[in-house]
């Protein structure tokens, strides 16, 4: 049953703002989403060259090879604007804080078994400077893409990194394991397993072309990563030693699957804007594949011993699905 | 059995394991190629571990603490638009003070965004990089809330809806661009004094709380709540800001007269650009809140001089302009609004001559100025107007080529003469409203040779809408000036007679008898 509640009803002058009843063909509402993302860079009359970058305009699309016929195509299919994007982690976090307080409460965390924590330790706790990197590297994105559709979408995930990095240092405290994450980042820094990965994400640091970065960090090296710790090792220690490490690092699953969801549409709508992006994108994937997945077996074969090698694979396969579906040949 | 003492972090302790402690030297790669920008301006840095962090948020807490201000928010917005709030407002004029913010506000607030995003990327230390980001995300907040808070009045009210179209194309929008422009292309230390200390701390009441008063004075629920919803956001940026200008004058006395310079240059940037603040409150809001002139006193004048104390101890001066501001405060209000009158067919909002009880409010407020020289022009336009002779100024002006404003500035110490400056520059000459914006032309001739100014670049065939061929024989440079701007002429000349002014009425009305 529905009640009849009256309101005054005046005839408006308009639905929506110019520039988005242009984009729709037609004066029809918009989504908050729109309002808030579409043709808001400015794009012309600029009125001085960056000292620091004189060859290029404040925005300028020529900072990446990646061509477009419309840079607002490279839409966020869960449409985040600030709003939409805090209120989702606002829930995310709560129930990620939910998990440790209840961990905490029940001893869950502290009293994981040693042979658990080893693992943890020596496989998990480096990764929080991985998400460093990868924040450090979404700021670039963020800074000097062109359009607010990337530059928003990649500046929310920048600050996703800085949440998970924060999400690892918390498991490390909630084990107890303080101690852990010196000797952890002493790993990183030093011990010959961490290398390669840390060559790999020093050199994404010093990329010039925001799209190529975006396929190598947020593509190819997130996409073998996490299926590879959150999927494959989790179900490894969880068999052994109970769900508790699932709970300790939920935000890191939920996280990801929500972001898959973006990276390829991104990527999917490129590649689709024109065929030389779309061999540019193979190209990029390619060599990020590959490097990704020799920076990586040193890690795999540290989570998983002999079967490492093939544990990565079977991710590499679900990141050749993932570019297939994209419409991206690999 | 395990002996194990459990380590209890303290709050800087854990908020340090949470930032800083996830950073690392590169080694890879060199540091200067990681952060290739922070050498250049001439900033001497020893010793980021220094940099204390201004505010200690986790990401989580964040998005906690900003997750339920946008549920609030948004609720507040929905029920305001739903109940048809636009018509609460004190009067029609004062959608015109939406039109004035949604055309220079947002779109700064936009680029605010992409600075912080460049300056969190750049800056070496993790405090300072994480704070910029913090802010960054901070900022597009900003610019969305504002713009979906004024989205339902766009559909009711002219002169909105191109407001993405004109910020780069709107010659009165110039000014404030520019300032972004200029502060965006500088080096990231630059930017943090420009923006992050100038903007952000010593000027920010003069832009925020004019605003967000005059909205909670004039009715406007959904302005005010953006307003206030934000508060805690800026009160962040405010820290931020001054810790910046305290770690550079803390590393080296060498960054002291960079530091000085920066403040003096953005300081009057800021206070040229805040004129069309000044006059939206002393001439467009129905219900005013206090006079500009009395806003400059306490937020320029008492706490700006606060500030500066404070900051004396690391040699800080206050800023050079600081006298000339307190002069023109009696005068740059109704200089503003009387140039804005005399161009009906230019600007996508109305003005209108103060009603007599404004007048007198105007004459009570600015005693040593407004009767003895602005009143008159009002009256005199007045006058004219109604006999059927509404002055009209069709020409180009004459721009500033640092702030790009209109030069209709006085000189100092004579209000009835008008300042002009000019320097020589490789044979070209240029021109500027005040001794301090030619003094920042002097110190980079190089950057502002290349200011946009419509005035110009629309003689030069540079400000056509797209398809025009500027070389066919009857092609006449700017005269189609509206379309280029997408103009709506509703939006724009007297308010007395518009549409808004009648549609306002006759919904009021409809809402509020039977």
């Amino acid at each position: 049953m529905s009640m009849d509640l009256r309101t005054i009803t005046i005839q408006p002058l308009r639905q929506t703002f110019g520039h988005l009843a242009r984009r729709m063909g037609a004066d029809k509402p918009a989504s908050r989403y729109m309002e808030a993302t579409m043709d808001l860079q400015p794009m012309e009359n600029y009125h001085y060259r960056p000292t620091w970058d004189p060859s290029h305009d404040i925005f300028d699309p020529k900072r990446s090879r990646i061509t477009m016929k419309d840079w607002y195509a490279l839409k966020d299919p869960r449409q985040f604007f600030y709003g939409a994007w805090t209120l989702a982690r606002g829930r995310m976090q709560e129930t990620a804080s939910a998990d440790f307080d209840m961990a905490d409460e029940l001893g869950l965390a502290t009293g994981y078994p040693a042979e658990g924590k080893k693992v943890v330790n020596e496989v998990l706790l480096p990764l929080r400077h991985v998400a460093w990197g990868s924040n450090i590297n979404n700021s670039y994105i963020a800074a000097y893409s062109y359009g607010i559709a990337i530059s928003q979408a990649t500046a929310y995930a920048c600050m996703d990194q800085l949440g998970i990095a924060q999400f690892i240092t918390r498991l490390g405290i909630s084990l107890d394991e303080i101690d852990a994450l010196a000797e952890a980042k002493q790993a990183w820094l030093a011990a010959p397993v961490w290398q390669g990965l840390r060559h790999y994400v020093e050199d994404q640091m010093v990329m010039e072309d925001w799209f190529e970065l975006f396929v190598a960090q947020n593509f190819a090296l997130e996409g073998l990563l996490y299926p590879l710790i959150y999927d494959k090792l989790n179900d490894r220690l969880n068999a052994a030693h109970g769900p508790v490490l699932t709970m300790l690092t939920r935000f890191q699953r939920e996280w990801f699957a929500e972001n898959v969801k973006w990276v390829d549409a991104v990527l999917k709508a490129a590649a689709a804007d024109n065929p030389a992006n779309k061999a540019l994108l193979a190209e990029w994937i390619a060599a990020a594949r590959q490097r990704s997945v020799e920076v990586l077996a040193p890690v795999a074969e540290l989570a998983f011993g002999a079967e490492g090698a093939a544990v990565l694979d079977e991710v590499v396969q679900q990141l050749n699905a993932r570019a297939a579906k994209a419409g991206i040949p690999v | 059995m395990d002996m194990k003492v459990s380590k209890k972090l303290g709050l800087k302790e854990r908020y340090t394991m949470m930032t800083r402690d996830l950073a690392w030297d590169t080694t890879f790669q060199p540091m200067d190629k990681v952060f290739p920008q922070v050498g250049y301006e001439g900033i001497k840095i020893h010793d980021w571990d220094q940099w204390e962090d201004p505010f200690r948020l986790t990401m989580d807490a964040y998005w906690k603490y900003q997750a339920e201000k946008e549920r609030k928010l948004y609720a507040i917005l929905d029920a305001f638009n739903q109940n048809n709030g636009h018509l609460s407002v004190t009067d029609a004029r004062y959608m015109n003070v939406l039109k004035l913010f949604l055309g220079s506000t947002p779109p700064l607030e936009l680029m605010a965004a992409r600075g912080f995003s460049m300056v969190a990327r750049q800056m070496v230390g993790a405090g300072p990089r994480v704070a910029c980001m913090m802010q960054s995300v901070d900022e597009y907040r900003h610019f969305q809330t504002q713009i979906h808070s004024i989205s339902n009045y766009n559909r009711f009210y002219n002169g909105m809806d191109e407001f993405a179209h004109q910020q780069s194309r709107m010659w009165y929008l110039s000014d404030g661009k520019s300032f972004f422009d200029d502060a965006i292309t500088a080096g990231p230390f630059e930017f943090m004094v420009a923006i992050g200390f100038a903007f952000e701390y010593v000027l920010t009441n003069i832009l925020f709380v004019p605003f967000i008063s005059g909205a909670a004075y004039n009715g406007d629920m959904a302005a005010m709540t953006v307003g206030f919803s934000a508060q805690s956001d800026e009160a962040r940026h405010m820290t931020l800001g001054l810790e910046c200008i305290k770690f550079m004058l803390e590393q080296d006395p060498d960054n002291l007269p960079i530091v000085q310079r920066w403040i003096d240059k953005w300081t009057w940037r800021g206070t040229r650009k805040l004129a069309s603040v000044g006059m939206m409150m002393d001439y467009m809001l129905p219900k005013r809140i206090m006079s500009f002139k009395e806003a400059w006193e306490i937020y320029f004048e008492q706490n700006g001089s606060a500030l500066f104390n404070d900051l004396a101890r690391y040699g800080v001066k206050v800023p050079k302009c600081f006298a000339q501001t307190i002069e023109e405060k009696e005068h740059i209000t109704h200089q503003s609004w009387i140039g804005f009158y005399m161009k009906p067919d230019a600007c996508p909002f109305h003005t209108w001559i103060p009603a007599p009880d404004e007048l007198d409010w105007l004459s009570e407020k600015y005693p040593n100025t407004f009767d003895k020289y602005y009143r008159p022009v009002l009256e005199h336009f007045d006058k004219q107007e109604k006999a059927g002779n509404r002055f009209n100024n069709k020409t180009q002006p004459m721009n500033c080529q640092v702030c790009v404003s209109t030069i209709k500035f006085n000189e100092p110490g004579d209000p009835m003469e008008m300042c002009f400056r000019e320097t020589v520059y490789k044979g070209e000459k240029f021109h500027f409203c005040s001794d301090h914006c030619k003094e920042i032309f002097e110190d980079e001739p190089e950057k502002y040779v290349q200011t946009f100014i419509s005035s110009h670049a629309a003689l030069q065939g540079k400000c056509e809408p797209e398809g025009t061929d500027v070389n066919a024989h009857d092609y006449r440079p700017g005269a189609r000036m509206h379309a280029y701007w997408r103009m709506d002429k509703r939006a724009s000349g007297d308010f007395n007679g518009s549409e808004d002014q009648k549609n306002f009425a006759q919904w009021r009305d409809q809402a509020t008898k039977n």
